[in-house]
């Protein structure tokens, strides 16, 4: 039986509904300057969901260019000069895509389940009163900030046209301002990041509730404890990477610059050395997310607790070894790519052993098919497909014709999107009655998963078919034979964006209109639904204690014969 | 804009249905022998993903079903954990990605192979356009820009069942040299060769792509393969055809540029190896000198940077002797030119191939 105990609230019987944090302050001081780590999620939040939109309107317009094969929507038609005309159509196509990549990874999915949904919940389900250093936290949020604007600045006034990986030496070509400042706003951020981790680690491991040992936490902490461990150890690269430019420059010496002796494929190894773990930054978070709405929804003790948490920790540490696979047709030496490609499948076992367990928790459950859940199920479905068009990727000679095609693009956005995007739409699902005490309008949740399905699938499957068969990617124009492939992929991207919309009207709409709902509408047994929806300013109003794991939900027959090992 | 974007539709189906014509489901014509050993893993790791796939998402469904909550107060399954199982699941994998990794990484080897019978071709790569030279011929493909669009395409052509060699390097940025129906790609970096080798087994013609990503009209940086059959190939090679033929005859190519850039002022090229002001450079590629820099062998990367940047490693007892920078002042065919000029001083190196050793790591 679940056992977890919160004396004083449970039952909702030791106090009446008090005042949430929402209503403990008033006006935008009350949040500018608050050190309340729920209201540090929330602006974080509004902060990356806010990005998105922007970054997904740009691939909206340049979706709408690929339509056809020449480059047409983006051209001035006033020019009278067609090659001109062209070639500055092709200039704002490079622009927006290196835009869209940008603010996609290092402002939207970068920060925002750690800093937006982590920041929330990681006390509440610790049973803590906050993060161990709440202005530390605050502090992180406004370098966020300043970051974003760094990195806007560098994309706007520098013109950058680079892609989001900004390769030397193409990105200084035109002066290295525009790199510099690109690179320093992608630190600044990851600065805010290593502050978020810092503050993660040290609240996991000083202020979990009396009672919850390290197997007691829900595995969305093990996630976000993983994701910390590599947010402080990787982001420093990038500030090396960033002296070095800055050296590079000011005193003359040739480091990444061919023209003066250096080597442009060492600026891939240090980009990549902070932005592969990056990419398990991205998407540890959404594996804890999964955990915690599967087994939720399923009323069933989440399967092979520890392999998911050790698994977690397995990736954050091998994922610091696996970053010369984005460079297998750089000019690497053949041994460092043998090297990186087996290090790359290693990643991989422990990543199906999640996926594994998720479906085996299903087992024997009793399932509630609501939103949350659905898009759990979405998730095993995308990840799934994402994580084996990996392997194409990782074997040596397949990823030579792959590599830089839009095959690439395709994996990278089902294990981005479908990976991270659809957790995060669980978990916002999942934890909306917490965070907002309303409930939104459980058909237009069905609704709007059913549209991103289609409209995910559409967009992004039938890019794998056009790059393995020859389309590059960053193309703003291509061959003819590709365009049936590119008509699939934009109709798609308008039913997602019409999808995403449609979730943001009934989730707003939700904040006015939807049903309240008391402290635990789901059920579930771990410390957040513990305390009233939305909770009050200080999380419990006694510390609770917790005799139990987080997955033992009070529909279990214990005194079923379970055939496995307990 | 309408203009262009009227008849899309009508553009698509005949895409479609010209693309139907030649190529599997996911990958075009193969025209390589690497073409063959790629799709064969790739079908492998395909069908093994459509499998797994099946198999779990059928799972997914059927728990989901069948243990859909029929009322409130269904109770649930309280297994936690199944050693064998989760064993199961983890070693299975375990072997098939090795498996994966060993196959991949055999066929990829094949690149770096360097056949005697190999077609020695040079490329350089240039903002936005591409120039194919065969140091063994008397041929050079430069681009041809078309009047309309301005942009830049280039053709070349390769005899069928002969193994080529490819010498990459970049005049300005990154680009990359794809060309999907043989299955290979390679960076063009700055200042460093990169290369491959692979044989193409069925005439026609192909796309080759610029892959990595270089700046405005990187997506019309194109260009066209023609595989010949023996025929043609004799006609292409006959003194008459007038494709790709060189403005400066190749014999003399390099050793007119040698002249012209006052390096003979300084090197002697005869067999005597005598010191003017700096290092003969007769029977030089090869061979291993003693440098500031310790003791490299001499081979083309030695030899480009050089010429391009000298101060940087020394020849043993010529210190102080400052060669002049040719940093900036020669183009990569240039370059090449004149290395291969350099080899062919003794007489038995003068076919000119680029050696393909990708020891640059």
């Amino acid at each position: 039986m679940a056992t977890t105990t919160v004396e004083g609230v449970e039952h909702g019987h030791g106090h009446a509904h008090e005042v949430d944090f929402y209503k403990e302050s008033h006006g935008l001081k009350s949040w500018l300057f608050t050190l309340d780590h729920k209201r540090i999620g929330i602006m974080y939040l509004v902060g990356t969901l806010t990005a998105f939109m922007i970054a997904g309107i740009l691939a909206l317009i340049f979706r709408a260019e690929l339509l056809t094969p020449q480059i047409d929507l983006l051209v001035n038609a006033a020019n009278p000069n067609f090659q001109e005309a062209a070639s500055l159509g092709r200039d704002l196509y490079n622009k927006l895509f290196t835009l869209h990549g940008a603010l996609m990874v290092f402002v939207f999915i970068i920060p925002v389940v750690p800093a937006a949904l982590g920041n929330f919940f990681l006390p509440l389900m610790l049973g803590a009163k906050d993060v161990a250093f709440p202005r530390l936290n605050l502090l992180s949020f406004y370098i966020w900030v300043l970051g974003t604007a760094i990195l806007a600045v560098a994309v706007l006034a520098g013109q950058l046209d680079t892609g989001w990986t900004f390769y030397t030496p193409y990105s200084t070509t035109k002066g290295v301002g525009p790199v510099v400042l690109a690179n320093l706003g992608a630190f600044v951020l990851g600065f805010s990041s290593i502050l978020t981790g810092v503050n993660f680690i040290v609240t996991v491991h000083k202020m979990r509730a009396p009672g919850m040992t390290w197997n007691r936490m829900p595995l969305f902490i093990w996630a976000l404890y993983a994701t910390a461990v590599i947010q402080v150890l990787a982001t420093p690269v990038l500030a090396i990477t960033l002296l070095l430019l800055v050296a590079e420059n000011v005193f003359n010496i040739g480091i990444f610059n061919p023209a003066m002796g250096g080597d442009p494929v060492l600026f891939q190894h240090f980009f990549w050395f902070y932005s592969h773990p990056a990419v398990y930054i991205m998407i540890l978070p959404a594996f804890g997310i999964i955990s915690e709405v599967i087994s939720v929804h399923a009323k069933k003790h989440i399967f092979g607790y520890k392999a998911i948490a050790l698994s977690s920790v397995a990736i954050a540490i091998i994922s610091f070894l696996v970053w010369g696979h984005h460079m297998f047709v750089s000019g690497q030496s053949e041994f460092a790519g043998a090297l990186f490609s087996f290090l790359t499948f290693a990643v991989a076992v422990p990543t199906a052993i999640k996926v594994f367990s998720w479906i085996a928790t299903l087992y024997g459950g009793s399932i509630t098919l609501n939103t949350p859940m659905l898009y759990g199920l979405m998730f095993l479905f995308t990840f799934t497909i994402g994580g084996l068009t990996g392997l194409f990727l990782g074997a040596l000679s397949t990823d030579v014709q792959l590599h830089d095609s839009y095959f690439v693009v395709a994996h990278f956005h089902y294990v981005m999107m479908g990976g991270n995007v659809i957790a995060l739409l669980a978990a916002l699902h999942h934890w909306y009655p917490k965070m907002f005490g309303r409930m939104y309008n459980e058909t237009h949740g069905k609704i709007g998963a059913a549209l991103v399905m289609i409209g995910f699938n559409l967009t992004f499957f039938s890019q794998f078919m056009m790059g393995s068969r020859g389309m590059a990617r960053r193309y703003a124009e291509y061959q003819p034979e590709f365009q049936p492939y590119h008509i699939a992929s934009t109709i798609g991207a308008f039913i997602l964006g019409l999808g995403l919309f449609f979730t943001l009207f009934y989730l707003v709409r939700g904040l006015f209109k939807g049903k309240k709902v008391g402290a635990n509408p789901w059920g579930a047994v771990s410390l957040e639904w513990a305390t009233q929806s939305p909770p009050i300013m200080h999380n419990f109003h006694d510390t609770p204690h917790v005799d139990s794991d987080p997955y033992n939900f009070p529909e279990i027959d214990h005194s079923r014969a379970t055939g496995g090992h307990h | 804009m309408m203009g262009l974007s009227s008849h899309w539709l009508a553009d698509a189906a005949a895409g479609l249905a010209n693309d139907m014509s030649d190529a599997s489901f996911w990958m075009p014509t193969q025209a390589s022998d690497q073409a063959s050993r790629v799709d064969s893993l790739f079908d492998f790791i395909l069908w093994l993903s459509v499998f797994f796939f099946v198999v779990l998402m059928a799972a997914t469904v059927r728990f989901a079903w069948k243990y859909r909550q029929k009322s409130p107060n269904q109770r649930t399954s309280p297994v936690k954990h199944n050693f064998k199982i989760e064993f199961l699941w983890s070693a299975v994998p375990t072997v098939l990605l090795v498996v994966i990794f060993a196959w991949g990484f055999n066929d990829f080897t094949a690149l770096s192979a360097t056949p005697s019978n190999a077609l020695n071709l040079r490329v350089v790569a240039k903002q936005w356009a591409w120039t194919v030279s065969y140091p063994q011929l008397d041929r050079e493909c430069t681009p041809t820009i078309d009047p309309v669009s301005g942009t830049q395409a280039t053709t070349f052509y390769l005899p069928a069942n002969q193994p080529f060699t490819v010498q990459l390097s970049s005049d300005d940025v990154l680009h990359s040299f794809w060309i999907p129906a043989f299955r290979v790609k390679k960076d063009a970096v700055p200042n460093r060769y990169t290369g491959f080798t692979v044989t193409p087994t069925v005439p026609g013609s192909y796309h080759l792509f610029c892959a990595e990503y270089c700046g405005t009209n990187h997506s019309r940086m194109e260009g066209t393969v023609e595989v010949l059959n023996a025929e043609d190939w004799a006609k292409f090679l006959s003194k008459e055809d007038e494709r790709c033929k060189l403005d400066l005859k190749a014999p003399n190519y390099g050793e007119k540029l040698f002249a012209k850039y006052g390096c003979a002022g300084c090197h002697s090229v005869t067999e005597d190896r005598a010191t003017v002001v700096g290092p003969g450079l007769y029977g030089l590629p090869g061979r291993e000198e003693s440098t500031s820099a310790g003791k490299v062998v001499a081979d083309d990367d030695y030899l480009r940077e050089s010429i391009v940047y000298a101060s940087k490693k020394i020849v043993s007892g010529f210190e102080g002797k400052q060669m002049p920078s040719f940093e900036g002042r020669l183009s990569e065919q240039e370059i090449g030119a004149l290395i291969d000029y350099i080899k062919g001083l003794d007489g038995h190196e003068n076919d000119g191939g680029p050696t393909n050793d990708d020891k640059n790591e």
